[in-house]
């Protein structure tokens, strides 16, 4: 029937095609972003309308207030927060009791008795800023992963911050194993500096 | 006379574009993989703040994001100067947040529920004072995962 009875079929015209492709192109270039979310990870305490009071020892506790100027008291005294890591790292291994054999601190009587009792206690202003908030949450989160990931190195020859994430991506329930297998590790370095962290509920004036 | 005389024929051979569906292919699938879809259009500032303590966030459908900030200049008039929340593309207020999280939770299935963080992208110029309404807010609902979502830089200006 056909005219051509043996020819080849025509050939498509392929010239649109760089059109077509450059179309989808801008469409995901104007509907996405790019990078990946980061940040820093909290777990909030759970609603107790009538919160335990605790007893602890004045020199187990760690006092940092940041007023509405957005300045830093700690323990009584004005601190700049280029020197609050170091501030934390002291008072978290300063093993005062001596039960502490993993620590290098000073063995100050005045501070903290081993990092189990050590508490941070960290109380700001409404009218704080978040971004304050957030370098001082910054600079205490790295006093304890310096210690965390020190501890962590000499034990697995792997840091913290990195076996952490590996153990809570969602990605990891897939390998058969591996779950069972970090979670003593994790479990034990959170044990020897378990992160203390309270925040009392800004004053509202 | 010579072999190699130039041809004077003038016209330049025309460029080859055969090859240019595939490089703009291979841009496309470039984007699509390496970019995320942007999923709520902001009507607040939102610049975030720095931190370098920080975690990488894990896949997007284990995450459900809170934004607060300033309204926009173009939307300062009809919402107001001060500090507001945004829950997906809403404006709300605190008490808010209660049902948002449900209907997140709703949408996921229970495996996957304990890995729900809320991300938490809150401008820098926020005071603390609505940050803690949230946070009250999302521990009354057991909310209790959040990530501070932040930029990468070093908080501590020099």
């Amino acid at each position: 029937m056909a005219r051509k009875g043996r020819g080849l079929p025509p050939e498509v015209n392929a010239g649109s095609m760089a059109d077509i492709a450059f179309l989808l192109l801008i469409f995901f270039l104007v509907t996405t972003t790019i990078g990946v979310d980061q940040g820093i990870n909290r777990l909030l305490p759970r609603f107790d309308p009538n919160p335990v009071v605790p007893n602890i020892n004045e020199r187990n506790i760690l006092t940092v207030l940041v007023n509405k100027d957005n300045q830093l008291l700690v323990e009584e005294k004005l601190v700049d927060i280029k020197e609050l890591r170091q501030v934390a790292i002291d008072f978290l291994e300063n093993n005062g009791k001596g039960v502490c054999n993993y620590c290098e601190g000073k063995r100050d009587a005045s501070s903290s008795d081993s990092p189990l009792d050590a508490v941070i206690s960290l109380n700001n202003d409404g009218q704080t800023s978040y971004e304050t908030y957030i370098a001082v949450q910054n600079e205490l989160v790295a006093a304890y992963n310096y210690l965390r990931d020190r501890e962590s190195k000499k034990r697995y020859g792997m840091s913290f911050t990195e076996l952490d994430y590996i153990y809570n991506d969602p990605a990891t329930r897939a390998v058969e194993g591996l779950r069972e297998d970090l979670e003593p590790k994790v479990k034990k370095i959170q044990e020897m500096f378990p992160m203390r962290l309270s925040e009392a509920e800004p004053k509202k004036n | 006379m010579s072999k190699f005389k130039k041809k004077k024929s003038g016209e330049l051979p025309a460029i080859s574009t055969a090859a240019l569906p595939d490089i703009v292919f291979m841009l496309l699938f470039f984007f699509m993989t390496a970019t995320t879809m942007k999923d709520s259009d902001l009507k607040i500032e939102n610049t975030l703040p720095k931190a370098d303590q920080t975690a990488k966030l894990h896949k997007k459908e284990f995450i459900m994001y809170i934004y607060a900030g300033k309204p926009n200049e173009r939307y300062r008039a009809t919402l107001g100067g001060s500090d507001r929340i945004q829950l997906a593309d809403k404006m709300s207020s605190p008490s808010d947040i209660r049902q948002f999280v449900l209907t997140e939770r709703a949408q996921r299935n229970s495996a996957d529920e304990k890995y729900l963080t809320a991300s938490l992208k809150i401008d820098k110029n926020v005071k603390m004072g609505l940050v803690s309404d949230i946070k009250l807010e999302l521990r009354k609902v057991e909310q209790l995962k959040v990530n501070y979502t932040t930029t990468q830089g070093n908080p501590v200006k020099e």
